[in-house]
């Protein structure tokens, strides 16, 4: 009883310290950034003067790349999954792959960018583009994907896969109609998981060559572009206190449409969830 | 405890049933999990048309028996089978064997309800899908209707096919999965203990259901209920410890046995 007392409370006391110490985190930003937040802060170019800069071109550039990265992760992803789950069968090989990938998933994320570097922007000819960049951090995102994959391929029960085999579904019939479709909220949350990671990258983007500094909006996948995280980071380097508060600005907008992703997540689980009960 | 049996067995039983043809026919199967042997020997002949009983304690072997009929043992590795299973004189273990044909021709109902988790109508039309069984929406409407009505389950949900079939009772479920199965027109049906997990009620309507459904189909079911055994099947076959220990006419099982295991479990001495 005194023991079960002793936890309880310093749980409490961990779980305060952390909410105390995120909520000043918090409210340090926002108090520095929120007066710099407005729709001109959204629309605009940067600039060398920060009154007048803004983070539009970061703002496209982050979500043309997570555009490719879902386009590239998701499909590679599910089938590395569904593979290693449904056919690979515990494989000599089959283990070898899983001990990799659950290794790849721990790996800093700036030798992704090297990799990203060496392959799609000189082995590719992709050169510095949001394809390169969507595509580095897609190999980045792609181990988080395949786990939380085959997790959600696991709990689909045995009895949903026999029932289809017994009505003489062939074995890809059953994945496709009835596990892929029971696992899909558990695979779109860690697909948002692993989204969520990608957008606060800011090493490996750097590494491949994306810009600090841009005043045009990205034109299309081969274009040069900038993300929210490195916008923040140059702004963080000017010694001007006017541009540490666009700096704080461009936390809370990268914030905020973190937040609407996990929101998304979380909206389309319980309606996939709704729709199947 | 015999007495006690007797009006319960003589309920289905005719005195002289006329001979159907052998639907499927086992000679001497042996089948292993990894090294574990959990069936020895097995031979048997399971008559078309007819209710055939498997009975026997936990573990003895019946439901792994079952599912070696529509190769559903198949997509648990590591499992081997030897000696040979004919369906129509076919053998169903031969290299040239199409495993989904073979299981569109023997249905199965599963101990625990597996709907899936899509509408009533959609849970039917799954396996006419699959199997490209239908031309037409008109088609498959019929075809859904049809085998709704024959699992006796079409007065309770013609009303609400497009909702969830999660929403239905147990004993409701487990009828959708019986027309799921019917939906495909296999010959055979398996049945794993398919009122184990009903209330009493539901149990009468699936085992009226059995009785009326062996005029189109053989009719396989494992029970170890074996009052159920009784009340259901014409033909009962006794598991014990992965052997087949005896298998014959269901009244001739409950009331004269001829090995003294099956007198003792049929009496309730043990299991």
């Amino acid at each position: 009883m005194a023991g079960d007392r002793l936890l309880q409370t310093m749980s409490i006391l961990v779980l305060t310290l952390s909410l105390v110490a995120l909520t000043a985190l918090l409210y340090d930003i926002w108090s520095d950034g929120w007066s710099r937040l407005d729709w001109a802060f959204l629309t605009s170019m940067p600039s060398r003067r920060a009154s007048s800069a803004g983070i539009y071109p970061a703002i496209l550039g982050s979500l043309y790349v997570l555009l490719v990265t879902a386009t590239f992760a998701l499909p590679l992803g599910i089938g590395a999954a569904v593979y290693l789950e449904e056919y690979g069968g515990g494989g000599r090989i089959a283990r070898l792959i899983e001990i990799n990938i659950a290794n790849l998933a721990g790996v800093p994320s700036i030798i992704y960018g090297l990799l990203g570097l060496g392959i799609f922007v000189r082995a590719f000819g992709w050169g510095p583009s949001i394809l390169s960049g969507g595509a580095t951090l897609g190999l980045l995102a792609l181990p988080v994907v395949i786990l939380s994959t085959r997790e959600a391929l696991r709990t689909v029960p045995m009895s949903a896969r026999e029932g289809s085999y017994a009505l003489g579904a062939t074995k890809w019939q059953t994945i496709w109609h009835q596990v892929l479709p029971s696992a899909l909220p558990g695979i779109l949350t860690g697909l948002i998981l692993a989204m969520s990671r990608a957008i606060g990258e800011t090493a490996p983007l750097i590494t491949i060559g994306a810009l600090a500094y841009i005043d045009f909006t990205p034109s299309g996948v081969m274009s040069p572009f900038t993300v929210l995280p490195i916008q923040v980071y140059n702004w963080v380097s000017k010694p001007q206190v006017a541009f540490a508060e666009n700096a704080a600005a461009g936390i809370i907008v990268l914030l905020v449409l973190l937040l609407s992703m996990n929101a998304v997540a979380i909206v389309l689980r319980d309606r996939f969830h709704k729709a199947r009960v | 405890m015999t007495t006690l049996l007797r009006p319960l067995s003589t309920m289905t039983s005719g005195t002289a049933r006329p001979a159907t043809p052998v639907k499927i026919d086992v000679q001497g199967m042996n089948f292993y999990y990894g090294a574990k042997q959990a069936l020895s020997d097995i031979t048997i002949a399971i008559h078309a048309n007819l209710v055939t009983a498997f009975i026997g304690p936990s573990g003895c072997g019946k439901s792994t028996f079952l599912r070696t009929l529509n190769r559903m043992n198949h997509i648990i590795p590591g499992t081997r089978v030897e000696g040979r299973v004919h369906i129509d004189g076919q053998d169903i273990y031969a290299a040239s064997t199409d495993v989904v044909g073979l299981r569109r021709r023997v249905g199965m109902v599963f101990q625990k309800s597996n709907p899936f988790p899509k509408s009533i109508f959609e849970n039917i039309a799954y396996g006419l899908r699959t199997n490209g069984l239908t031309k037409n929406r008109g088609e498959m409407e019929g075809r859904i209707e049809e085998s709704l009505k024959a699992a006796a389950i079409w007065d309770e949900v013609k009303d609400r096919l497009t909702e969830s079939a999660l929403m239905l009772s147990g004993g409701q479920q487990q009828r959708l999965c019986i027309a799921r199965a019917l939906a495909i027109q296999p010959e055979i049906l398996l049945m794993d203990e398919p009122a184990s997990a009903l209330d009493p009620i539901a149990t009468q309507r699936i085992e009226e259901l059995i009785y009326q459904l062996k005029a189109s189909y053989t009719i396989v079911i494992v029970t170890h209920n074996m009052q159920q055994a009784a009340r259901v099947s014409d033909n009962t076959a006794f598991f014990w410890l992965g052997r087949l220990v005896e298998s014959g006419a269901t009244e001739q099982i409950f009331t004269s046995p001829t090995e003294k295991l099956t007198e003792d479990y049929v009496t309730g001495r043990f299991g």
